[in-house]
C-alpha cells in the first residue's frame, strides 16, 4: 500500500551553517518503528537527489518517537550567503514529508495507516 | 530554597513581539524572564553599529523591554536574564540605569553585567599563542579571512551569571552567553545544583532550549494540527516551572492562545538539532536521547528522565567576516505558460550578464510558486497562474553586483510577455558578514562579572 509520510509524521526544520537538520516525529507512537525501519540514509538521500552538496547523516530519538536528519550542503553555504528563498532550512521539514513509502498490505491494516489519496 | 521557580521565556530574537516580555509579568506570577537576542548574525551587525558609536552595540530594544516591566522588577523582585549586551553589555547596562534614573528607581535595580566573551580585540595574541580558530566545517584556518573579521565572540556558559545572581543582580545582561545558559543559570542559583551535576545542568539547558525561541515552544510554527491551535494573535510564550530534582513542566500563562502539548514541545526539542546524543554547552554535554515527555494537564508537558555528561574543554566562538556582496531581485510572471515565460526570462538575463562580462561566486535562479523551496520534489507545475522569478547573485566585486540589479527591471520592456510585481525597484546590493564557527580552549577565556547599582 501507498502510504504519505505526511500522514504519518509531523517535523520540524532549521539551520546549522550550511545543514539543514529535520526533526521527522512519529504522529502516533506505534508507527515510529516504521519511521525508524523505512527512513533510511539511503532512503532521505534519494528523497533528496540533485538538492544537497554533501551526505545525510541519521540520529534515532526512540524517546520522543523521533529521527533527526542532517542534510549537509542544503542551504547555498547557508546563513547569509546563502541566495535561497530558504536560507534557513525552515521547510526542508515538509519537504521531506512528501516522501511516499510502500508498506505492505498486513503491516499497513495492523497499523492502521492511512492509505495516500 | 524555593520548591519551585518559574522562568519565562519573553524574546526568541531581536525583533520578537515587543510586549511579550510585559506580557510575561503581568500575565501570572514569575520568578525570572529570560530574553533571547541574540542570533549567529546579530553579533556583527551589533560589531557594525558600535564602530559608527561606541555607546551601541547591543539589543536596544531591550531598554523599552526593561521599561515595561520595570514595576513588576522593582515591587515584585522579578529577575531578567537577557543576553542582550552584544557586543557592549556595558553601554547596554548603562541605558537601563539612565532609564531607572529617568523613572526614579536608580539604587533600587542592581544590575550584573558579564563580560569576556569579545575575542576581538586578543584575537592577534591569540593565533600568535597558535590558536588557529580554524572553521568547524571546513577546518580552514582563520588566517584566510583574518583582515576582514568584524566580530569574535567566545559562548560562555551558565558561571558568570550565577555569580552575578549571587552578588544580588536582578537583570543581568550579558554578552554572547549561550541561549541556554540564560534559562538553566538561574535554575542553577536557585537550586545550588553543583557544577558537575551533569543530569540537572543537562535539564537546565534542555529547559533552556525549548523555550529559547519564544513561542515556537507554545505553537508558533506547529505543523501538526496548525489550523486549530486556538487565537494564536494571543499566543503565550512558554514557562519553564523547574523544580530541584530536574524535573520541570512547560507551560504558559491563562487566558492565552497557542498550544502547549506533548507534539508542539517535541517541534521544538528536535529545531536545529545536530546529534541528540551530544548537545555540546559550555556548562554540559546534554543527552537529547534522555528526555521523556508526558501531559501533565491544559498546556501543560512534563519533562523528566534527563542526562548529561562532563562539558568538554572548548568553547565555540563565533566570528564574523565580510564575505562579498550579493543582491537578489525578483519578477512575477503570469498564466498562460508563466513557468515557461520565468525559465524564458532567466535565460535572457544570464545570457546579459555574460555578455556584460560579469562573473560571480554564485547565480541561484528559483521560481517561486513552483519549486523555490521543495527543487524538483515538487513536481511539475505547467498552469500556475503566477511564478515569481527570483535571481540572486553573490561576489567579491561590489560593482559587478551593483551592475546586476540593474538588468532586472529592463526585462519587464524587453523580455518575455505578461510580466508584472517590480514597483519595489531595483534590489539593493548587501555586503555579507558571514559566520565562520571555531573552537578555542576554555582555558583562555575568563568571563568577568560586574554588579552596578
Amino acid at each position: 500500500m501507498k502510504v504519505r509520510l505526511l500522514d504519518l509524521a509531523h517535523a520540524r526544520s532549521g539551520d546549522k551553517g550550511d545543514t539543514a537538520n529535520v526533526g521527522v516525529i512519529a504522529l502516533r507512537p506505534e508507527w515510529y518503528g516504521l519511521l525508524a525501519r523505512e527512513l533510511t540514509v539511503e532512503r532521505v538521500s534519494r528523497h533528496f537527489d540533485g538538492m544537497l552538496t554533501g551526505g545525510v547523516q541519521r540520529f534515532e530519538l526512540p524517546n520522543l518517537q523521533a529521527l533527526n536528519f542532517l542534510l549537509h550542503g542544503a542551504l547555498d553555504g547557508g546563513g547569509t550567503l546563502s541566495l535561497k528563498t530558504d536560507a534557513q532550512g525552515k521547510v526542508y521539514s515538509t519537504a521531506m514529508l512528501r516522501m511516499m513509502l510502500d508498506v505492505v498490505d498486513d503491516e499497513a491494516r495492523a497499523l492502521a495507516l492511512p492509505a495516500a489519496p | 530554597m524555593k520548591s519551585l521557580v518559574r522562568v519565562a521565556s519573553g524574546q526568541g530574537f531581536w525583533g520578537d513581539w515587543l510586549e511579550a516580555p510585559r506580557r510575561q509579568v503581568e500575565g501570572g506570577d514569575i520568578d525570572y524572564l529570560m530574553l533571547d537576542y541574540l542570533a549567529e548574525v546579530t553579533m556583527s551587525i551589533l560589531q557594525k553599529q558600535k564602530e559608527r558609536d561606541p555607546k551601541m552595540g547591543y539589543a536596544r530594544d531591550f531598554v523599552g523591554a526593561i521599561d515595561s516591566v520595570l514595576t513588576a522588577l522593582v515591587e515584585r523582585g522579578v529577575k531578567v536574564i537577557a543576553n542582550a549586551g552584544g557586543v557592549n553589555p556595558r553601554a547596554c547596562a548603562d541605558a537601563v540605569l539612565a532609564l531607572a534614573d529617568a523613572r526614579g528607581v536608580r539604587g533600587r535595580l542592581a544590575l550584573g553585567v558579564v563580560t569576556g566573551d569579545d575575542l576581538l580585540p586578543r584575537l592577534d595574541e591569540l593565533l600568535a599563542q597558535g590558536h588557529s580558530l580554524a572553521n568547524m566545517d571546513t577546518g580552514e584556518p582563520l588566517s584566510l579571512v583574518r583582515d576582514r573579521v568584524l566580530s569574535a565572540n567566545a559562548y560562555i556558559g551558565s558561571e558568570p551569571i550565577v555569580s552575578a545572581l549571587a552578588q544580588g543582580a536582578q537583570v543581568v545582561i550579558t554578552g554572547r552567553s549561550t541561549d541556554t545558559a540564560l534559562t538553566m543559570a538561574p535554575l542553577r542559583h536557585e537550586f545550588g545544583w553543583a557544577a558537575d551535576d551533569w543530569d540537572k545542568m543537562a535539564a537546565g539547558i534542555i529547559a533552556g532550549h525549548i523555550i529559547e525561541c519564544g513561542a515556537q515552544a507554545s505553537g508558533g510554527n506547529c505543523l501538526k494540527d496548525w489550523e486549530t491551535i486556538p487565537d494564536v494573535w494571543n499566543i503565550g510564550y512558554p514557562i519553564v516551572d523547574a523544580r530541584a530534582d530536574g524535573t520541570f513542566e512547560i507551560c504558559k500563562h491563562p487566558g492565552t492562545g497557542g498550544r502547549i502539548d506533548v507534539p508542539t514541545v517535541t517541534e521544538q526539542l528536535v529545531y536545529e538539532m545536530g546529534d541528540p546524543h551530544a548537545y555540546i554547552t559550555p556548562d554540559v554535554v546534554a543527552d537529547f536521547t534522555s528526555i521523556r515527555l508526558e501531559p501533565a494537564g491544559e498546556n501543560r508537558v512534563r519533562v523528566f528522565g534527563i542526562t548529561g555528561g562532563p562539558a568538554t574543554d572548548k568553547l565555540k566562538v563565533s566570528i564574523a567576516y565580510r564575505a562579498g556582496y550579493k543582491a537578489v531581485g525578483t519578477l512575477v510572471y503570469v498564466w498562460p505558460d508563466a513557468m515557461a515565460k520565468a525559465q524564458a526570462a532567466d535565460a535572457v538575463l544570464r545570457r546579459r550578464l555574460e555578455m556584460l562580462g560579469l562573473s560571480f561566486d554564485a547565480i541561484v535562479t528559483e521560481y517561486v510558486g513552483v519549486s523555490a523551496t521543495h527543487g524538483p520534489l515538487a513536481g511539475d507545475h505547467p498552469d500556475a497562474p503566477e511564478v515569481q522569478l527570483r535571481v540572486g547573485v553573490r561576489g567579491q566585486d561590489k560593482a559587478m553586483v551593483e551592475r546586476f540589479t540593474r538588468e532586472l527591471i529592463p526585462m519587464v520592456l524587453n523580455g518575455p510577455p505578461s510580466v508584472t510585481g517590480f514597483a519595489a525597484g531595483r534590489p539593493k546590493v548587501e555586503e555579507i558578514v558571514a559566520y565562520w564557527p571555531a573552537l578555542i580552549d576554555k582555558s583562555v577565556v575568563t568571563p568577568q562579572v560586574e554588579v552596578v547599582r
